[in-house]
């Protein structure tokens, strides 16, 4: 039958070439043309490039009081210098670095913990989900604030490092309930009944599986923890439970506001780490807004 | 081969679980080798909670299934992949089955992994070759695909050359042709027809009483989890004792007969 | 009155080009005729469906002509085929009864879907209650949200909502499907009693399932590819079919009531061809046992006996 039907028959299209939701190439077609995904990604993008290389432009101790006090942007200090005669350019890349460093650190160590909770509640359910669930609600409600004021009064010497721990280890609930409802909906999936019929032990199963299916999920939710993570380093950095040493964009702005750079008219001292804390932030959550509608069909626009 | 013997099945719901759900209350029946049973009831039957059951993807409240004598509760890990070697299972959706981004081969992939480790990949290829010969798809055209890219039908084959690269006794099937179309469920159906021929046991979940009546040696009705009637096909067909079988039977829309002519809850003969 | 159709063509946008969903398809329905309308998935027996009430943005009108009641239907514009919708055309979607909204009363969302097209409730009330009481339901029904109710109950309460304003044209896409084997029979002959009190003057009836077709339905439209392939009253199709594929897909089906072991039913080698790049001429061609060099020239339509179209050469 089919032998006498090919003979006459006009070549049928390739299966491969069938319009098919292949993920490598239309993932990168719509991410071209989502416009949010491509501000954001610009924004944060310029924003780590300064990180990065402005301290090599700047080298030395963006404290040192190098000029003349509260002198205006000129071409010898871009951003002017404070009322102390620190170079404010200076202090605004190293302090870029450290909030993202700072971000990164606390980031990854939420998404980390994050991820453990919320496959084993997802995946296991029952009782384990219960008990889980119960820790995690605990840990959302302690205020990060409460906590480092006594920190702060135990460690006199706070360094980056320990920040970006205590930053972690209170801002993972949310990504944990967030991983454990997606971790729900793929479990239910007949190809994870398919897999554990094969034998598989339930962690392979998880990160195998499952996770490699929720990849944009992960990936978004890592994006939101670094982007709240720079803002709450920056909210502590400006009461003052920051890291003792070293500068950041929040410690910046403290400084201002404890020498009245407002009422001096030293503009030039809060604005720039203003402006960049929301450049990073607001850079970070209009590229999670485009990547949502570039991973999720539904959301596009047609 | 595999028995059942009074199993139930009983979830905690509401809140702290104070509410008792009885999905399966004390289902017994027995598959023997070279056997088709078919597993028929509506939602809420419990029938596809019994194949999982059978497949020890949910635990047995009570009572006992019992493999070759033996009962399946007490297999750990290393016995379970024994279990698993004799007993597998098919599932309804076949694009739920694989996982969407990765190609098909990873489920084989898996299979050699977890229980051929030993073997060569060119050993497996020809296990592989053979699996999917005896359900009649071409290598070339299945392999190295993504799901999306391949029909119900050829997705569904795959999953039944998968179990049996493992050499398996029992297949439970549970509502592998639904999701199929008209003109490729009856290919799936007579390839359980030809495993059978070669000693399988098979447990067939179907709401479909047409589909059952077509390939399945034994009928067990389910309605809401307990037995209502069971026996060999023909005889549940052509002379069903329970009022709920009787019901059914004239429910199912056919081809020969309109609903309301005289012989219609009769099933014609060859 | 009747419907008619002639030569519709409804494309579906996609990256890749248009894919050819509804390729010139020509038929009528007359008054108080249920037409069933069969076929395997990527047919386009959902699209012609859907086309005809213009409910889907994605759906791109290309050419063709739907008359209902002698008069066309605006079926290229939405806004234009508004007011037509729900009174003169209304649709029974698939998975209606799963769409139910349920934050609301039943009763409730009846209320706001009148008032969305222009009626007052209070006028269309007792009719209502009138009608849930000839399928079986309680008026209680109005009363509950949608979880309370019973799979077969919330379709039967669908199918009175969407039938509620006498439209001429009803067209039911899959409404049988994902209801119990129990449920399906109440749901049919439901159907044909809202025709037969002539709540509704003529019904389409979309689904895989050529069996309960053949319960409930006058005619039957079977079409494979986006295109016709046969049209007969539901008895010839089922004992006299024409064209190859009703053929070979109704020898397939175990509702016979055939068993394995006294004769092995065969299905369809194959598979349907993708729709973005349509071969040419008769689309059944591959998988045809009779095909030969002059398939490669599309079949027409045509009547090859009294009421009964078929689109083959071999007919």
């Amino acid at each position: 039958m089919t032998t006498s039907a090919r003979d006459v028959g006009v070549a049928e299209p390739e299966l491969a070439a069938l319009p098919a939701p292949r993920r490598g190439p239309e993932f990168l077609y719509f991410a071209r043309r989502n416009v949010k995904l491509l501000i954001g990604v610009s924004i944060v993008g310029l924003m780590l490039l300064l990180a990065i290389i402005g301290p090599f432009l700047v080298p030395g101790d963006p404290n040192a009081y190098v000029g003349p006090s509260a002198e205006a942007p000129s071409s010898a200090y871009w951003f002017g210098t404070t009322t102390f005669g620190q170079d404010v350019f200076a202090q605004f890349v190293h302090g870029l670095r450290n909030t993202f460093l700072v971000g990164a650190l606390a980031g990854g160590i939420a998404a980390a913990i994050g991820m453990v909770v919320g496959f084993t509640a997802g995946y296991r359910g029952g009782v384990v989900d219960e008990g889980l669930s119960a820790f995690t609600n605990v840990i959302l409600v302690i205020p990060t604030l409460a906590v480092m004021l006594i920190v702060a009064a135990y460690l006199t010497v706070r360094g980056v490092v320990v920040e970006a721990l205590l930053i972690g280890f209170t801002s993972w609930p949310w990504a944990a309930r967030a991983i454990r409802a997606q971790t729900f909906s793929l479990t239910a999936r007949e190809f994870v009944d398919v897999a554990r019929l094969s034998g598989m032990p339930s962690r392979r199963i998880i990160f195998r599986e499952i996770a490699p299916n929720m990849s944009s999920y992960l990936f978004m939710t890592f994006i939101l923890l670094f982007g709240g993570a720079v803002l709450i380093a920056a909210t502590l950095d400006f009461i003052g439970l920051g890291p003792t040493q070293g500068t950041s964009l929040g410690l910046m702005m403290n400084n201002a506001v404890l020498w009245s750079a407002l009422q001096l008219g030293v503009w030039w001292w809060f604005v720039p780490p203003g402006l960049g804390i929301m450049a990073i932030v607001g850079g970070l959550y209009i590229m999670n807004v485009g990547l949502d509608e570039v991973f999720n069909p539904k959301l596009r626009e047609t | 081969m595999l028995k059942l013997d009074r199993v139930s099945k009983v979830y905690k719901v509401g809140a702290f679980g104070g509410t008792e759900l009885h999905a399966v209350g004390e289902a017994s029946f027995e598959v023997l080798p070279g056997q088709i049973v078919a597993l028929i009831g509506e939602s809420g039957s419990g029938k596809s909670t019994i194949g999982r059951m059978i497949l020890r993807l949910s635990p047995i409240t009570s009572g006992t299934i019992t493999f070759e004598g033996v009962d399946i509760t007490t297999f750990r890990r290393r016995g379970l992949k024994e279990y698993y070697r004799r007993v597998q299972g098919v599932f309804q959706d076949p694009f739920s089955s694989f996982n969407p981004i990765f190609k098909v081969d990873r489920a084989f992939a898996t299979v050699r992994g977890e229980f051929f480790p030993e073997t060569s990949r060119a050993e497996f290829g020809g296990k592989l070759a053979a699996a999917l010969e005896s359900v009649a798809l071409n290598p070339r055209d299945v392999l190295g695909k993504y799901p999306h890219q391949l029909s119900g039908g050829q997705l569904q084959r795959l999953l039944v050359a998968r179990a049996l690269l493992l050499d398996i006794r029992c297949l439970v099937a549970d509502e592998i042709i639904s999701m199929l179309d008209a003109s490729t469920r009856v290919d799936v159906l007579n390839l359980l027809g030809d495993l059978r021929s070669r000693g399988l046991g098979i447990v067939f979940i179907t709401h479909d009483l047409s589909l059952g009546h077509y390939i399945s040696d034994q009928t067990v009705i389910l309605r809401g989890g307990v037995v209502v009637e069971m026996g060999p096909t023909e005889r549940v067909f052509a002379h069903p004792q329970h009022e709920y079988t009787r019901m059914l039977l004239a429910s199912v829309p056919q081809l020969h007969a309109r609903w309301g002519s005289a012989d219609d809850h009769v099933v014609a003969s060859p | 009155m009747a419907l008619r159709v002639e030569d519709l063509r409804v494309y579906y946008r996609s990256l890749s080009g248009d894919v050819k969903a509804l390729d010139g398809v020509s038929f009528a329905v007359a008054d108080g005729e249920i037409m069933g309308v069969a076929g395997e998935s990527g047919c386009g027996k959902s699209t012609l469906g859907k086309s005809l009430i213009r409910l889907d943005t994605r759906m791109r009108y290309v050419a063709g002509r739907v008359d209902l009641d002698a008069a066309e239907l605006p079926i290229w514009d939405d806004g234009r085929m508004n007011p037509y919708r729900y009174k003169a055309v209304s649709i029974v979607p698939q998975y209606a009864m799963s769409a139910l909204n349920p934050t609301r009363r039943v009763g409730r969302m009846v209320a706001e879907l009148l008032q969305s097209r222009g009626i007052r409730p209070k006028t269309v009330m007792p009719e209502l209650e009138r009608r849930l009481d000839l399928v079986g339901l309680s008026n209680d029904v109005l009363r509950r949200y949608p979880i309370e109710l019973s799979g077969g109950m919330k379709q039967r309460t669908v199918m009175v909502i969407s039938t509620l304003l006498n439209p001429s044209l009803l067209i039911a896409d899959e409404i049988t499907s994902a209801l119990d084997v129990s449920s399906q029979r109440a749901v049919a002959e439901m159907l044909v009693g809202f025709r037969d009190r002539e709540f509704v003057k003529s019904m389409i009836v979309i689904t895989h399932d050529l069996a309960i077709l053949y319960q409930m339905a006058d005619s039957i439209l079977v079409m494979y590819a986006g295109k016709l392939a046969e049209k007969a009253p539901a008895e010839a199709i089922i004992t006299a079919p024409r064209h190859p594929y009703t053929r070979l897909l109704i020898s397939s089906l175990p509702e016979v009531g055939v068993r394995y072991t006294d004769r092995k039913l065969s299905g369809i080698a194959g598979k349907p061809p993708a729709l973005l790049d349509p071969p040419v001429g008769c689309r059944f061609r591959d998988r045809c046992p009779l095909a030969s060099a002059k398939c490669l020239e599309e079949p027409p339509f045509v009547e090859v006996e009294p009421g009964h179209h078929v689109a083959c050469w071999e007919a």
